[in-house]
This record gives structure tokens, C-alpha cells and sequence, in this order.
């Protein structure tokens, strides 16, 4: 049977507009009455790279306190009145971003907008709150301690970054996390919860007026400017060697990594296009079907493209039990060889652009996914028309482009490797 | 306060049959122009045949290796060149395959999906990789963790008799001898028209998705009547249960329970108020667990409850709770007890029960937000043997739950003998 090919039309029907409040508080508005519910997210630039050195964590710990207890609500009578208003709201600290997002029914907006308000400019971090979320925090490194996957991930970030804030754990670690204290959480709330590194999405039943009003309330009275720290720009280190973690388990858990490409790079797309064939998520890669369905090395193998605001990774994994380690990444190796000196086929070049085009507007297909877009769109700061351009720019790239940009993505091969378990040949 | 005076939830659904069997729920929303493809079998992993614990689930994988008119890797490729996603899941219940595709896209999903309902082609040669990959799927999921290792040995505590008892993905020693004749005549069994329901949500009318699905669907022929589960049915528990894993690589331990309780199809009203009894016991910061063991007592971290109510037998309500350093397993479970046993006796203040209706309620319509949510509710209620009033009464029925009927629930399904307990517990290395 032969595909049709997918449609030109933009991925959601309904526009962007963009707003600025009275208090120049700007955000990006999608106006849909369809439901009543308001979907807000928004993120403060500056995120767990932003924790002292000694303090990993302190990020991470900031955010699950924001809604342990703000203005007149301490922690419990703050989570009944969300509980009372059904008001969704949750904080999350990644590498280069503190985020945060909001659901409510229209009916509670009111209510819900000044929970979000109160969090955000008068957050208590009461004694008794920061105890509770510290032993939290410290059960999840406890469990994450034994976790192959949690393990290679941390070895993996640790020999890519030494003294980099990217060689540290988003949340910290059973040394650092008993240190933190009321006084390091509040100066990095001050330092990071501002309006210059601000950036928001608002989708759902509420129109531009109604949300300018209500954005100009909830973060008009934050601080002017965030105080980050500079972060330096760095390259993974270490390609070419392999870092084993002794874990007594059957199957070994891997990662590798070697430098990617940056968003702001002009190879950008392109290596997007080389990654999907690579070990994009899909069935069709060429990780998928060498070491997964040819051999039933593994049940699941991918790799991504990941680019944090000061490094740039191509990044992937695979698990696969220990009698077969050096196999499956021997198979691996043979694919990045194979890519960086000949590149790929044209129809994987045909298909792989189809797909990215094709699945765009799958993103945007709940209120929620829509408004995540809307912040991640102005975070990479690709601009209000983006949902318009993207799908071009995928298809005007070349196949001298996909072949060069495989080149200077894979290069020699070499790879820095962190593997959990007992692996044989590796 | 409670939802009831907002606008209806969600869209509307409608239900129809195909003359040779096939249901066929549409759920239009029109928002995004795209769509949720699904087709749902009523079988999984309970109606593996004794000894071939698995099959449904290695079958589901299988299902991806091509038919008779499309070789392996056909659909897959498809799919993608479409911008599609896809993937398939295989539960207790039932085995679903779903894609999420453009609008215009969707004659096609129906048209493979429909091939390969009746002309699945097994190669020898795609079977012993495939068996290979699911094998490191259990190493992943099971024999790589503690954690889920106490899992499996919990609910095969809790279910005797009852097939629910059995790993999803199968005992490692029957995967392995699981092969092509087992897979077609689990497949000739189970996958027919009278045995599926599609399922399509998204951008499209009824009319055009029936039309659609008799064009596809509707021409395979109908085998005659509908295949029977065969389900030994759990006898009524008289001993409470401990099961304990002690290992090295567990550095937090944690207590998780899990009690023998009614589905919605065994009992309606009971299956409501275990709905809100979770809600009100395991909601994470404000449930009546978290308020007593960790904000009063100091005793633990995390706590939460959880029951599954959409399944064919009974089935199970859980609790669990993760003690802090300074506390051992055995005190944390006493006072769970105790909590447990304080919340039956006294059952919940109105404005309690209030803020739970409101949470349950309020995060029901958020998630039909999605149209893959939506999709996934109805398919699921539908394969387990409900009806589409099932999915849209819910909210009315949750909305009248009163406390008496929470303190009632609990007395009846949460009593001791009913339960099994596990501990997941730290042991020094050897």
C-alpha cells in the first residue's frame, strides 16, 4: 500500500497571541472555549544548574516546598483549599529551568490563580514542611541508589561533566541533601523566582483581557530581575571511555554519549533528522531494528538529541542482560560507523522528514500539552510563527546536509560509555 | 461543595455494532485534527492458558510481525511515513493496539489494523528474536528490581486460585518455551470481530467512522459467537498474608499492601465509594494517610491508596506507605492498622468527603482533556464488560457516595483476611 503524505496545514487550529499585562508581565495566550478548564504553564529560566556547589539539590528541594505552605495557609490548610477548588498545581525543577504548571476549572480560576500567586510571592517553607520533604527527597535517592538505570544515568553525567553543575544529580544527593536549610532555599527563591527570566503559556477558556488581568496579579509583584549565576559552556569529556558500575543484576543497564548539537546551531534540524534514524523513537530506527528486532538484544533502545542551554549531548541507552553486553554495544557501533562515513539512505532521509513533519501536531492535542509548547517555544526562543516555519525548515533539509551533519555528529565513534550490572565484553 | 453544578463532562459518546460483532464507541472532539485509533480485544494476560503464562502479552508483540498481504514491518512503516504513533498494551483484561494519525489517516489505520484481526502470518524465523526481546523486557521490568520482584510475589499471595495472580508478562520459565503454535491458537481464539471493540476519538463524526469501520472491519467474517474466558474464580480469604524480600540492593524500604476487593461490574455502589475511599485515604499530601502517618505521627514519607475497579473479577484496592529512617516496618504497619481501622470506624467529615468528591471529580475531567484518555476509558470499561453508562454516569454516581457508604465499603472489603502485606526491606550484602 502506498502512504499518502501528510498534510501542509498547521498543527492547531487555533492561534497564538501574545500578551503583555499592565506591570509587563508577557506570556503567550491559545484562547479555547471548547472546555472549561484553564491550562497555565510557565517556567523561570535558571534551574538546578543555578544550586551552589556544595548545595546539589537546593533547586529541586525549592520546588516541592512551594506548595507546602504559603501567605496565611500553612502546608496542610494550603493543599485542602486546592483540594476544596480542584486546582492542579505543581512545581519541577530541570538542569536549566524551575517550571511549573497550573490546571483549573473556569469556575475556579479566581481561586486557583491566587494559590499560584501566594506560592509564588509569599512561600512560608515552614520547619516542619522542609523536614517532611526532605526525608521525601531522601527516600527517592535511596531508592535511586540501587536503581541501574538511576545509576548509570548519575555515572554517565559525572564523567561528561566533572566540575560542571550538569555532573550533578537535578536532585542532589544523600551528602547534600541533609545540608540544605530554610536559608539556602529562601536566597535561592529570591535569586531565581523573578520576571525577567519568566516565561508563560495559558490555554483554555479565558480571553486575552481576563488573562492579563489575572497574569498581572499572580506575577506582577515578583521581583524585577533573577540573579543567575553564569554557567560555562562545556563539552562532554572522556569519549572513548567506559565507566562500569558492579551491580549484582542480570541484565546490564547503558548509556553512551558523545558532543550533539546545540538548539541555536544552525545544524539543528538537520542532526534531528540524523538522530531520528539513528534511535528516535519510533519502531523504524535503526537502533530499533538491529538491536531490538534483528537480534532481541533488548526490549527497549533509543537515543535523542539532548540540548541543555550550555551543553550539548547525542545521548542513548539500552538494557540488555550481561552474557550479551558487549554485543548489543558492538551492534551499536557498527550503526554510528556506518552513519558518520556514508551517512544515511535516501529513503530514510524521505521518511524520517516525514515523520518529524508528519507528527507535529500530536503535540498540541490536549490543553495542557498545548500550553508545555507554548513555553518550550519561547524558552528556545524560536519565535511566535514557529508552529508555521518548523515543518519547512525539516524539509528543506538536503541530503548534504543529513550526510555532514551525520558526520560531525558521530565522527570517529568514540563514546563515553557508563554501564550498571555485570556486563561481559565491554 | 461539590462539580455537579458544571457544564457535562466530556463529549458524548455512542456505542454501535457491526453485523458481525465489532462494537464501535466514536468519541468525537473536533479541536485538533487528529485522531485516536484503538482496537481493543477482551483478553490478557488471565486468559493465558495454565502453563502459558504470557502468551497475551508475547502475542501482542507478535501482532507487529506481519499478515499474509503485509510483511513484517509494513504497518510500523506506515504509520511513521504518516506522522503516526503507535503502540499496543496488554493488561489482565484485555490486549489493546492503538495508533494517533492525522484525520484524513484514518481509513488507513482501520484498514491494517483490520487486516491483521484475521490474517496475522507467523515466520518462524521473527518469533525467537521476538521471544528474545520480551525475555529482556521481564529482566527490565522484573528481574532487575527488587521492587517488583515483592510485586509479583504480593498479588500471586493474594490471588490463590485466580488467574489475576499471574505476572502479566508471564513466569520467566514458561516464556521461555512459548513459541509460534502457541501464539496462532491463542490468536485463532481471541482475535475475532464478536471478541473486539474499536474504539476512534478525535476529529470525526459517527457516521464516518462507521462508514469507515464497515468498509474495513465489517468485511471480516464473523466466527459466530464470542469466545468464553475461562476464570477460576478466588475463593473468600480467611488468613491474612505476609510476604516479605529482603535484599541488597533495596536501600528504602517500603510496606505495600493489597486487599481482595469487588470490581464495578460485581458490585456498582461498592466499587463508588472504594473510588472515593481511595481518594479520601491516598491522595499524596492531604489523604487521610499522609495526614496521620506522616504529618501527625512522623512515621513515614509517602503513603497513597489506589484500587483498580475496571476489571472482569475481583480484583484489588492497595495501600502503601514508605517509613522514615528511624522507623521499622513492623511499627509502620501497625500503624496503618490502627489508621486504617480509625478511618472504618469514624469514616469521613462531610467537608472531607467534599474536597475528595471535588479532587476525583475535577481530575476526571482534566484527563478528558485528552482524547487518548478518553479513548482509553471507554475501551477499557467496554473490554471489561461494562457499558458506555458506565463511563458517563460516573460522575453522578461518585457525586452521591456519602459517608456511610465509605465507612461501609471499607468495613466490608478492607477487613484483615482479606489483605496480603509485603515488605520490601533492606538485607546486608552477602
Amino acid at each position: 500500500m502506498n502512504a499518502p503524505s501528510p498534510p501542509a496545514a498547521a498543527p492547531h487550529t487555533l492561534p497564538i497571541r501574545p500578551i503583555e499585562t499592565p506591570r509587563g508581565v508577557r506570556a503567550w495566550l491559545v484562547e479555547d472555549q471548547s472546555a472549561p478548564l484553564v491550562a497555565l504553564r510557565f517556567a523561570f529560566r535558571g534551574g538546578a544548574s543555578q544550586d551552589p556547589a556544595d548545595k546539589a539539590g537546593l533547586a529541586n528541594m525549592m520546588s516541592g516546598l512551594l506548595d507546602e505552605g504559603a501567605g496565611p495557609y500553612d502546608s496542610a490548610a494550603f493543599q485542602e483549599r486546592l483540594d476544596e477548588f480542584a486546582v492542579e498545581l505543581s512545581f519541577d525543577a530541570d538542569r536549566d529551568s524551575l517550571g511549573g504548571g497550573l490546571r483549573t476549572l473556569t469556575r475556579h480560576r479566581a481561586e486557583a490563580f491566587e494559590m499560584l500567586r501566594l506560592a509564588l510571592v509569599e512561600p512560608r517553607f515552614d520547619d516542619d514542611a522542609v523536614e517532611r520533604i526532605r526525608a521525601q527527597i531522601s527516600a527517592g535517592l535511596k531508592h535511586e541508589a540501587k536503581d541501574p538505570d538511576s545509576i548509570v544515568g548519575r555515572a554517565f553525567a559525572e564523567a561528561a561533566f566533572p566540575n560542571h553543575p550538569y555532573g550533578k544529580s537535578v536532585n542532589g544527593s544523600l551528602e547534600t541533601v541533609p545540608s540544605l536549610g530554610r536559608a539556602d532555599i529562601a536566597a535561592l527563591n529570591r535569586r531565581l523566582i523573578a520576571r525577567d527570566n519568566l516565561v508563560i503559556g495559558i490555554v483554555g477558556a479565558i480571553d486575552a483581557a481576563a488573562a492579563a488581568a489575572a497574569l498581572d496579579r499572580i506575577f506582577g509583584d515578583l521581583p524585577a530581575k533573577a540573579e543567575l549565576a553564569a554557567i560555562p559552556t562545556v563539552a562532554p569529556a572522556r569519549i572513548g571511555e567506559t565507566v562500569i558500575s558492579h551491580l549484582d543484576i542480570p541484565q546490564t543497564a547503558i548509556r553512551f554519549g558523545r558532543a550533539g548539537v546545540a538548539r541555536k546551531d544552525a545544524d539543528f534540524i538537520a542532526a534531528m533528522v540524523v538522530n531520528h534514524i539513528f534511535g528516535g523513537g519510533t519502531f523504524q530506527s535503526r537502533l530499533f531494528k538491529e538491536v531490538r528486532e534483528k537480534r532481541g538484544l533488548a526490549y527497549s533502545v533509543s537515543s535523542s538529541l539532548i540540548a541543555n542551554e550550555h551543553s550539548a549531548l547525542l545521548f542513548g541507552g539500552t538494557s540488555t542482560k550481561n552474557e550479551r553486553a558487549g554485543e548489543a554495544l558492538q551492534v551499536i557501533r557498527e550503526q554510528i560507523a556506518s552513519l558518520s562515513t556514508e551517512g544515511p539512505s535516501d529513503e530514510e532521509i524521505e521518511k524520517a522528514k516525514k515523520y518529524i513533519t508528519g507528527s507535529y501536531p500530536l503535540r498540541f492535542d490536549s490543553s495542557t500539552k498545548i500550553a508545555a509548547q507554548l513555553v518550550h517555544m519561547q524558552l528556545d526562543e524560536l519565535g511566535l510563527d514557529w508552529m508555521q516555519r518548523r515543518n519547512a525548515l525539516v524539509n528543506a533539509v538536503s541530503r548534504a546536509d543529513v550526510t555532514r551533519v551525520a558526520h560531525r555528529l558521530f565522527g570517529d565513534g568514540a563514546l563515553l560509555v557508563a554501564a550498571a550490572g555485570q556486563p561481559r565484553g565491554l | 461543595m461539590t462539580v455537579s453544578q458544571t457544564a457535562p463532562a466530556g463529549p458524548v459518546a455512542s456505542h454501535d455494532r457491526l453485523a458481525n460483532g465489532l462494537e464501535v464507541v466514536v468519541i468525537p472532539d473536533h479541536r485538533t485534527p487528529v485522531v485516536t485509533h484503538m482496537v481493543w480485544y477482551r483478553n490478557g494476560s488471565a486468559d493465558d492458558p495454565a502453563g502459558k503464562s504470557g502468551i497475551a502479552h508475547f502475542l501482542e508483540h507478535l501482532m507487529f510481525k506481519g499478515t499474509h498481504k503485509h510483511p513484517a514491518g509494513e504497518f510500523s512503516a506506515v504509520v511513521s511515513d504518516l506522522g503516526g504513533q503507535e503502540n499496543a498494551f496488554t493488561s489482565m483484561d484485555y490486549t489493546a493496539y492503538f495508533q494517533r494519525v492525522a484525520k484524513e489517516h484514518l481509513a488507513t489505520m482501520m484498514a491494517f489494523e483490520a487486516d491483521r484481526m484475521a490474517n496475522l502470518a507467523l515466520a518462524e524465523d521473527v518469533v525467537g528474536p521476538e521471544r528474545d526481546v520480551v525475555i529482556e523486557e521481564r529482566r527490565m521490568r522484573t528481574d532487575n528490581r527488587p521492587d517488583a520482584q515483592l510485586g509479583e510475589a504480593l498479588t500471586s499471595s493474594l490471588f490463590t486460585h485466580h488467574p489475576y495472580g499471574v505476572p502479566i508478562i508471564g513466569w520467566m520459565h514458561e516464556i521461555e518455551g512459548l513459541g509460534r503454535e502457541d501464539a496462532l491458537a491463542y490468536y485463532n481464539r481471541f482475535y475475532t470481530p464478536e471478541n473486539a471493540i474499536l474504539v476512534v476519538a478525535g476529529d470525526v463524526t459517527r457516521e464516518e467512522a462507521l462508514r469507515l469501520a464497515n468498509d474495513t472491519y465489517g468485511r471480516i467474517p464473523a466466527r459466530g459467537a464470542q469466545p468464553v474466558r475461562h476464570r477460576p474464580q478466588e475463593p473468600e480469604p480467611r488468613a491474612r498474608r505476609l510476604v516479605r524480600l529482603a535484599d541488597e540492593k533495596v536501600e528504602q524500604p517500603y510496606l505495600q499492601r493489597i486487599y481482595l476487593a469487588p470490581s464495578l461490574l460485581e458490585d456498582r455502589a461498592a466499587s463508588d465509594a472504594l473510588d472515593v475511599a481511595a481518594q479520601l485515604l491516598g491522595a499524596p499530601q492531604t489523604g487521610y494517610l499522609y495526614r496521620r502517618l506522616a504529618r501527625d505521627r512522623g512515621l513515614a514519607v509517602a503513603s497513597g491508596a489506589w484500587y483498580m475497579g475496571t476489571a472482569v473479577d475481583r480484583t484489588q484496592f492497595g495501600v502503601y506507605a514508605v517509613p522514615t529512617e528511624s522507623t521499622d516496618l513492623a511499627a509502620l504497619e501497625r500503624a496503618l492498622d490502627e489508621t486504617l481501622a480509625e478511618f472504618t470506624a469514624n469514616g469521613p467529615t462531610e467537608a472531607e468527603l467534599a474536597r475528595a468528591k471535588t479532587r476525583l471529580i475535577a481530575d476526571h475531567l482534566y484527563s478528558q482533556d485528552s482524547q487518548a484518555n478518553l479513548a482509553r476509558a471507554y475501551g477499557a470499561t467496554l473490554a471489561v464488560g461494562g457499558a458506555i453508562a458506565d463511563v458517563q454516569d460516573w460522575q453522578a454516581r461518585i457525586e452521591a457516595v456519602t459517608a456511610d457508604d465509605v465507612r461501609a465499603a471499607l468495613a466490608r472489603w478492607l477487613s484483615p483476611q482479606r489483605s496480603a502485606t509485603g515488605y520490601l526491606e533492606t538485607a546486608a550484602a552477602a
